[in-house]
């Protein structure tokens, strides 16, 4: 009964380390590789630091906002949690321009310290690194632990009322076992991003103390030109990525609390002042620390909008096309692995996380090389673009729907069993439309990475295949910077419109 | 969608069949020219150059724009002897070594004089336009700015540079440092570690946090403050003079050998000379054109300071120095 979706899963994800492999290894053929020196270790050291305190900090801010926001109804809260999940789709200059309208030197919360009599604070050094990938990730976090909140069935949280719970109660026997579930999973999903970070560690770092592997595998492919050291140090990259996702595997326990109806959950708790307190300051400072430098985003780029070059509207329909590809791509990959790792295939968990661990440098090179000999590049400028983003944005994707897809097999999967729902009647009718919620929201999140993705589309487009965000960088990069925040904001508005109607398509019209 | 399809290949079938499309293309002979991305910008040089190119060559001038100036030599020798490129417009003189050592750059057969600072004789690789490195200051809000990098360095202002290791103004300045102070370089390193904000991965985020007011001083190059004066009428952008001169950067055109359109590829060669191609570049690339066209320089350019001493490296030398030099760099930014 299982061999339909661990056969599908098991070609998909064969596929994709066919993808990852071979593109490693067509640059790895192009020369003989360096042993990663001093430096390097020196890079990886400081890279694994980053991504596991930037992890660690992204996930543990989610919880007490994710908490407030399971438990509280007010107006404006769907508005608001779709809106604080802009920052994660920021093209990364973009965020740190915003982020240093806010806390750099001559930034607003800079200003304000002067107003206070406080010292000016500086943002360059370890923790500007973390502050952005806090900022850029938070969202992420946030989102992934709400659904652990919501997917806590409404008739536990009735039967926990009738008991009388309390805050202390709720917590030992339906938040604890439901956050073992989540956070590990969303941990290893901010670590991973963390781990391939690279202007964004450079610009706020301060200086060359803080490089990542990232950088090194650029410098070999760019100034070096020695291929052999970008596959080793790619490599070396997938192989802690790997570590990752095997160790975040091991620490996960299923929260297992059996099936529910799909009511709307009450939550009884939490209504002294004290913890409404709490939970009004929780949301207030996510949504001033998420919404700060968008707002600094927009400021910026409204005047660029009156005199936008007549090149942003054509690139950013192309950037809709690929970011529309990219999507059905990837959700119909991460269904097809989600169900085979169900199914009992857990080696296609491992196939659907390590992109995420993948130099987009060094996956780009390498596709670049092996399509060179065939066709001229920027003929598939456009195609191999949304490739990438798929395959880049698969973990995302599949780090919301397994867990989702692992409560709906669990609670429902032996009555579909016993009815004999198999194959395409079981997908059709059991697991999508239960998966509605988490599949809206990898869309939303999906489509916009791929929006904003500048990685590969810079290798392969020739003149007329540029993507928005080649266009923003392309004004960048010749003094245009006013015309460049315009784009960027028209950028970010297509972006989140597109997430906007996803999301709010997964979440369909229930006030959750 | 299948209707569009199955429509569209009938329109191809029929004009096939009529002799329209064929022979139109085999008579329009293509050009490729390699070069980097704000290149072939519509607010670049590109498109006016493309324009006048076409009109005299009876062929289709087709840009291929790939990354930065560091990317296109990478480009060069993933593609290797099989490159669709005739011409690679764009690489710098930090990086000619490195290209002439691929030998997949051929004799560009062009003769000077060039209105450059520095003797040039190279005959792989012909100059197009070419810059002074220098820091850049808003005067209204650091009007007081030291006269030389060794005073900068001692100076409590802050500036922000570009990465040596992505980028070429980066690699620029640690190249500029090298053949302005020699053997003092680790020290003048470590004596401007604490006036530095931050390191970008490239020029656009160096220049933007500059712009941002994060930086007294910015590396950039001396035109920079004509891009603020022309395009924007704002004349509160300076570039500040260093007594002890300021580094070159040359950027250069080369035919590739392997080129299947060896006679347009010297056309355009000899075109890149001219006053039709040299004329777009001031406002357009905001680097000085290698062959200053009759009617001189645009107005504003005669605000720029001219260092008096030019330094550039030999590009054998360049390349040689690039690796320790960088090292030094980083070990002395890295304590």
């Amino acid at each position: 009964m299982a061999h339909g979706p661990v056969a599908i899963g098991a070609v998909v994800a064969a596929a994709i380390l066919a993808l990852v492999a071979g593109s490693l290894a067509a640059v790895a053929l192009r020369g003989a590789g360096g042993w990663p020196g001093p430096a390097d270790w020196v890079a990886l050291r400081f890279t694994l630091g980053q991504a596991a305190l930037s992890a660690v900090l992204s996930v543990a801010l989610a919880v007490p906002v994710a908490r407030a926001l399971a438990r509280r109804r007010f107006p404006g809260r769907a508005a608001l949690i779709s809106l604080m999940g802009a920052p994660f789709l920021l093209p990364v200059i973009v965020a740190v321009l915003g982020l240093i309208a806010v806390f750099g030197r001559q930034g607003w919360f800079n200003d304000a310290l002067a107003v206070l009599g406080l010292p000016r604070m500086s943002v360059y050094g370890l923790h500007g690194v973390v502050l952005a990938h806090v900022f850029l990730n938070l969202p992420l976090a946030v989102r992934m632990v709400l659904m652990g909140w919501q997917a806590i069935p409404a008739e536990r949280l009735r039967l926990a009322a009738s008991l009388d719970f309390g805050p202390v109660e709720m917590f030992r026997h339906l938040e604890r076992p439901m956050l073992r579930a989540v956070l590990p999973g969303a941990a290893l999903a901010v670590f991973l991003i963390c781990l391939t970070s690279f202007a964004v560690a450079l610009t706020l770092g301060g200086g060359p103390g803080a490089t990542t592997v990232e950088l090194a595998i650029y410098q070999a492919l760019r100034f070096e030109f020695d291929p052999g050291r970008a596959a080793v140090l790619a490599l070396m990259q997938v192989a802690l990525g790997g570590a990752a996702v095997l160790a975040a595997a091991r620490v996960t326990v299923p929260a297992g609390f059996g099936p529910g109806l799909d009511r709307l959950a009450e939550r009884h708790d939490a209504r002294t002042p004290w913890l409404r307190a709490q939970d009004a300051v929780a949301i207030g400072a996510a949504a001033a620390f998420l919404l700060g430098p968008l707002a600094a985003v927009v400021w910026r780029g409204l005047p660029g909008l009156v005199d936008l070059p007549a090149a942003v509207w054509p690139a950013a329909a192309r950037s809709v096309a690929v970011a529309a590809v990219s999507t059905a791509l990837t959700l119909a990959a991460a269904v097809a692995l989600a169900r085979a790792v169900v199914a009992g295939a857990r080696w296609v968990e491992l196939a659907g996380m390590l992109p995420l661990a993948l130099s987009g440098l060094a996956l780009g090179t390498g596709l670049f090389l092996i399509v060179h000999p065939f066709v001229a590049p920027e003929r598939l400028a456009l195609p191999v673009t949304a490739l990438v983003n798929a395959l880049l944005s698969l973990p995302f994707a599949l780090r919301l729907i397994l867990p989702a897809l692992r409560e709906i097999e669990a609670s429902h999967g032996r009555l579909a069993d016993s009815l004999g729902l198999t194959g395409r009647a079981r997908l059709l009718r059991l697991v999508l439309p239960r998966l509605r919620r988490p599949l809206g929201l990898a869309a939303g999140l999906v489509v916009a990475l791929a929006m904003g993705d500048l990685g590969v589309i810079a290798l392969f487009a020739g003149e007329a295949e540029a993507t928005l965000p080649l266009i923003v960088h392309r004004l960048m990069g010749a003094y245009r910077m006013q015309a460049a925040a315009g784009a960027a904001l028209v950028l970010v508005a297509l972006s989140f419109a597109l997430f906007f109607l996803c999301d709010r398509w997964g979440r369909g019209d229930a006030a959750a | 969608m299948i209707r569009r399809t199955a429509t569209g290949t009938l329109i191809a079938t029929c004009a096939a069949a009529l002799g329209l499309a064929a022979p139109a293309r085999a008579e329009t002979p293509v050009l490729t020219v390699l070069t980097y991305d704000s290149f072939v910008s519509e607010w670049g040089p590109g498109p006016a150059i493309e324009q006048a190119f076409e009109a005299e060559c009876a062929c289709d001038l087709r840009f291929v724009a790939g990354g930065d100036g560091a990317a296109l030599l990478s480009r060069l020798m993933l593609e290797g002897t099989r490159s669709e490129a005739d011409v690679v417009l764009g690489l710098d003189t930090n990086l000619t070594a490195a290209a002439a050592a691929t030998g997949l750059i051929a004799p560009h057969g062009q003769t000077g004089p060039w209105d450059l600072p520095v003797a040039w004789d190279d005959p792989l690789f012909l100059p197009y336009d070419w810059g002074w490195f220098a820091f850049v200051h808003d005067t209204t809000r650091t009007p007081q700015v030291p006269g030389s990098l060794m005073a900068l360095a001692e100076s409590d202002l802050k500036v922000v540079i570009q990465d040596p290791r992505s980028s070429t103004p980066g690699l620029g300045l640690v190249m500029w440092v090298q053949a302005a102070l020699g053997d003092r370089a680790p020290a003048f390193w470590a004596a401007l570690a604490d006036n530095i904000v931050t390191v970008t991965p490239g020029w656009s985020e160096a220049y933007g946090l500059f712009l941002e007011g994060e930086a007294d001083l910015v590396l950039s190059y001396t035109t920079s403050p004509a891009y603020h004066l022309i395009a924007e009428g704002d004349a509160t952008k300076a570039a500040v003079a260093f007594a002890e001169g300021h580094y070159l950067q040359v950027e250069v055109a080369g035919k590739l050998a392997a080129t299947d359109q060896p006679d347009l590829a010297d056309r355009f060669l000899a075109f890149v000379g001219t006053p039709a191609f040299q004329s777009v570049i001031p406002t357009t690339n905001w680097m000085y054109p290698a062959r200053q066209p009759e009617g001189g320089l645009p107005a504003g350019f005669e605000t720029l300071i001219r260092p008096d001493i030019s330094l550039l490296l030999p590009a054998d030398q360049a390349q040689a120095l690039r690796g320790p030099a960088v090292d030094a760099w980083r070990t002395a930014l890295s304590q």
